[in-house]
């Protein structure tokens, strides 16, 4: 009973980090547009049509730049507690519909490739631990090493030429939604989650390799193997479950990487997600749009560590409850 | 029943096959416990695995056979072996809490191997479980069932392993090294357990253990070994009364017993044509640099007074941190040139206490008497030139020397620190503490992990010695050691105390080692010293219950108190 009450409160901490952290985020990001060089409102006008310093004066009350800093942060907070995040600069969209339209994309993407990379890496990097130091071992090793050393637009260019030029299987790129054709969305979605994943295999499998290897040497796996147990129940009831706190770990990182690490692919394959979103916005010194676009990108990346936090105490009864 | 002969075992390396164990053979007959003697490197692990055909993938069998119950289980298929694993054949560890898997519950745990051997059902298997549980005696059994081993302590996990072990009532039970990691009195309780839980299961018991004294107390035979060769096998009664062997005869020498004061530990060695020997050495003259012995009456190197060091803990995530007091005003007093051993049971406080008068802690009150100044409020630069004074001997060997610096380097460091003389004077310096130890001269540019254990803890000793301090704090300093390297050990730090008139506060659990290097003696329980006096009186006549029950739980050679009658 006492247990489940700590459990939860373990919860409600790690929530209550989680948020700090959110308005932390959020105030680092307010800060940097603010210190940024550039006036938006210059841009807004055109610098080059010499607007009139009325017309700049009516420009910066009219997006609130003319208030004190401080409250200018509390009425930006305060709205993006509200999902309000403004409008975008350039056509007047509230910034909110672009974030809603781009991020389930980039969630998606990254979501497909840690998939990839997980089906790829835990069963790699298990095999390659079972025979530590054999021929199979030692391949395994090397084509981790390799996957992580191949930088991400190496792999998608591969993966073009291979899967759509000279095989034709797959569209090389582009983007199509999922209500107008399942299929090729899907179609679509392979060669970058692969390109992504792929890298992201290789250090799971390794991740996956140590961790068993450390755990297969506990004086417990020998008891149970002492007990009469079978080494493939041995493997997957008690160390594959011992093993998991580190890979999980790894999962759960790599994942929120990817909110802010697509950029590439995403250009690479016409991808329209946050990434694509974001660059778009910088170069236009769309403000509103890169500082919406940031804090969803830092949401997502702050969300998805709160759920491996708990899910490690799912995990591990060590975490669960504290030694009485 | 169990029976090996002329069991071989050998290990792969690069030079082809290495031999560890040379025709090994003994019976144990059903209820029969076999004790297995031997120092480390000496092949009885090693052997038992064999016998539970769990040797690591580097070790082969060379020849020779382990029947069980007139079956060769060597040449049984691996399917049919893992069968007999656990139904026929039980094993219990030497560590209780890293034995069991950390993420299921203990109960899950016995009723998987009741069920691995015995499929009769969940709801069976749990009662089962909890029977035998009880059957351990195991303080409330409907909570173990449900804890996670970390939640449980050592003694209580080796209960849950005890259980497990006898669930299927096995033929054979190894138990290797039991009760080693266990506080004496909780090892007490657990063989008294085995042994009585035998006497209903009716298993053939291999007992593996280093200690004598546990031997002496639970085995109806003995097998010694020593460098892979079984160098004797008796009864118990008749090994302690006339070994055989050259070997047993050292090795019951070497051990300090209570109650049997002896200035000098025996050492074992091995002459010229590979005979083993015990010789009892001299202590070495004191040298006349050292110039005279000074007067006695001194007033007290190292006084403590009301010292307390509290941690804050708390019990649930929920609650309130609660203070538990690790050290609970704590008084006692050292004088020069003596050695004051504190014993206690792991969690007493007795680590706590040493840290706190070498000032890694700062403590919470009291005062500490350092050649008469109080050190215990010194910040860390008023503390610096009293670090010189005081130095430590910690007691793992392997882990407490830096892996990647020579034994030069390692027991430079302190004077570089200090920034003492210039560089020859070092090397000088470093050349004489390796000689005052007993280490050769060549052993100075050598890495630590060319040593052996008892050779690692000389050099720790020499680095302690460096700034030639006058108080050597020795935390469990030879608990790491084999027997004969403990009493060479010893021996090395009684004749330091002479030459160098150090003072030792000798922190130990074992209280034979205790008794052998004290001249006082402070018990420590829960925090507060219970009993403090001259050695001599407390180990003849201890006045409090407490110091009873840890004299009266070490497994001793020769007495009749830990209750073996007529052994």
């Amino acid at each position: 009973m006492n247990a489940s009450i700590g459990a939860l409160l373990l919860a409600a901490r790690k929530l209550l980090t989680a948020l700090i952290q959110l308005v932390v985020v959020a105030t680092l990001i307010f800060s940097v547009m603010y210190i940024m060089p550039g006036d938006p409102v210059l841009l807004l006008l055109g610098a080059d049509s010499n607007p009139s310093p009325e017309a700049i004066a009516s420009m910066r009350s009219q997006l609130g730049l003319d208030q004190p800093v401080v409250s200018q942060y509390f009425i930006w907070l305060w709205n993006a507690l509200h999902l309000d995040f403004g409008k975008s600069l350039t056509n007047g969209y509230p910034v909110a519909n672009y974030v809603m339209q781009n991020l389930p994309r980039t969630l998606e993407l990254a979501f497909a490739a840690i998939v990839i990379a997980a089906l790829i890496g835990v069963p790699l990097g298990i095999a390659a631990a079972l025979k530590r130091g054999s021929m199979r071992d030692t391949v395994l090793t090397s084509i981790a090493t390799i996957g992580i050393s191949v930088p991400v637009y190496i792999m998608g260019t591969l993966l073009v030429l291979f899967f759509s030029l000279k095989l034709g299987w797959l569209p090389a790129s582009g983007y199509t939604d999922i209500s107008r054709n399942i299929l090729e969305h899907f179609r679509k979605l392979a060669l970058p989650a692969l390109a992504l994943g792929f890298g992201l295999a290789a250090s799971i499998a390794r991740m996956t390799r140590s961790s068993m290897l450390e755990i297969l040497g506990r004086d417990f796996v020998r008891a149970l193997r002492a007990k009469g147990m079978s080494e493939r129940r041995i493997i997957w009831q008690h160390v594959l479950r011992n093993a998991a706190i580190p890979i999980v770990t790894i999962i759960g990182l790599q994942l929120g990487n990817l909110m802010g690490g697509t950029v590439l692919v995403e250009a690479m394959f016409n991808w329209p997600g946050l990434s694509t979103l974001l660059v778009g916005a910088v170069s236009a010194r769309n403000y509103p749009l890169v500082q919406g676009a940031m804090l969803a990108i830092a949401a997502a990346f702050i969300l998805i560590n709160l759920v491996v936090e708990l899910l490690y105490s799912l995990l591990d009864p060590r975490i669960r409850r504290k030694r009485s | 029943m169990l029976e090996v002969r002329n069991l071989s075992i050998a290990f792969k390396t690069s030079a082809g096959l290495k031999s560890a164990v040379r025709n090994i053979d003994f019976t144990i007959r059903p209820g029969e416990i076999l004790g297995l003697v031997g120092e480390s490197g000496s092949g009885k692990t090693i052997t038992s695995l064999g016998v539970m055909g769990l040797l690591p993938p580097n070790a082969v069998i060379t020849g020779g056979e382990v029947l069980v119950d007139g079956i060769d289980i060597l040449k049984l298929p691996p399917a049919e072996l893992r069968k007999l694993r656990g139904g026929h054949i039980a094993m219990i560890f030497q560590d209780p809490i890293a034995s069991l898997d950390p993420i299921f519950t203990c109960g899950d745990q016995i009723i998987e191997a009741i069920l691995l051997h015995n499929p009769i059902g969940r709801a069976n298997a749990r009662r089962k479980a909890r029977d035998l549980l009880e059957k351990v005696l195991i303080p409330d059994p409907d909570r173990a069932m449900r804890a996670y081993p970390h939640e449980l302590s050592g003694g209580q996990c080796q209960r849950i392993m005890i259980a497990m072990a006898v669930a299927c009532r096995p033929r054979v039970i190894i138990a290797d090294e039991p009760t080693t990691a266990l506080d004496v009195t909780v090892q007490k309780q657990v063989l008294d357990l085995l042994r009585e839980l035998n006497d209903e299961v009716g298993a053939a018991i291999l007992l593996i253990t280093h200690d004598l004294g546990v031997i002496y107390e639970v085995a109806d035979r003995v097998v010694v070994m020593y460098a892979g060769n079984k160098m004797e096998e008796a009864t118990t009664a008749d090994l302690f009364s006339a070994p055989q062997s050259d070997y047993s005869r050292a090795l019951i020498d070497s051990m300090p017993s209570l109650g049997r004061d002896a200035e000098r530990l025996p050492v074992i060695e091995r002459d010229s044509s590979g005979k083993v020997r015990s010789v009892r050495p001299e202590p070495r003259p004191r040298p006349a640099s050292s110039g005279p012995i000074p007067a006695g009456g001194d007033p007290p190197l190292l006084e403590i007074r009301d010292l307390c060091k509290s941690y804050w803990v708390k019990p649930s995530p929920l609650a309130m941190p609660v203070e538990m007091r690790a050290v609970d005003r704590v008084s006692l007093s050292i004088a020069p040139r003596t050695t004051l051993g504190l014993v206690g049971e792991s969690g007493c406080g007795k680590s706590t206490l040493s840290r706190a008068v070498i000032r890694l802690y700062k403590p919470d009150s009291g005062q500490i008497f350092f050649k008469g100044k109080d050190i215990a409020g010194l910040s860390d630069k008023e503390m610096r030139p009293f670090r010189r004074e005081i130095a430590m001997v910690f007691q793992n060997p392997y882990g407490s020397l830096n892996p990647r610096q020579t034994v030069a380097q390692i027991v430079e460091a302190p004077m570089l620190i200090f920034a003492d003389g210039d560089a020859a004077g070092r090397q000088g310096r470093v050349r004489s503490l390796l000689d005052a130890v007993g280490m050769p001269a060549a052993a100075a540019q050598k890495y630590p992990h060319e040593f052996s254990g008892g050779q690692r803890q000389r050099i720790a000793i020499a680095r302690a010695l460096a700034l030639n301090p006058s108080l050597v704090i020795c935390d469990e300093a030879v608990s790491a050691l084999d027997v004969s390297v403990q009493a060479q050990v010893l021996n090395l730090l009684k004749d330091l105390q002479a030459e160098f008139d150090l003072t030792y506060l000798f922190i130990s659990h074992d209280l034979s080692v205790v008794e052998h290097v004290s001249d006082t003696v402070a018990v420590m329980q829960k925090g507060r010293i219970v009993e403090y006096g001259p050695a001599a009186e407390i180990f003849g006549n201890p006045m409090e219950p407490y110091t009873r029950i840890l004299l009266d739980a070490v497994p001793t050679v020769g007495s009749l108190r830990g209750g073996k009658e007529g052994a």
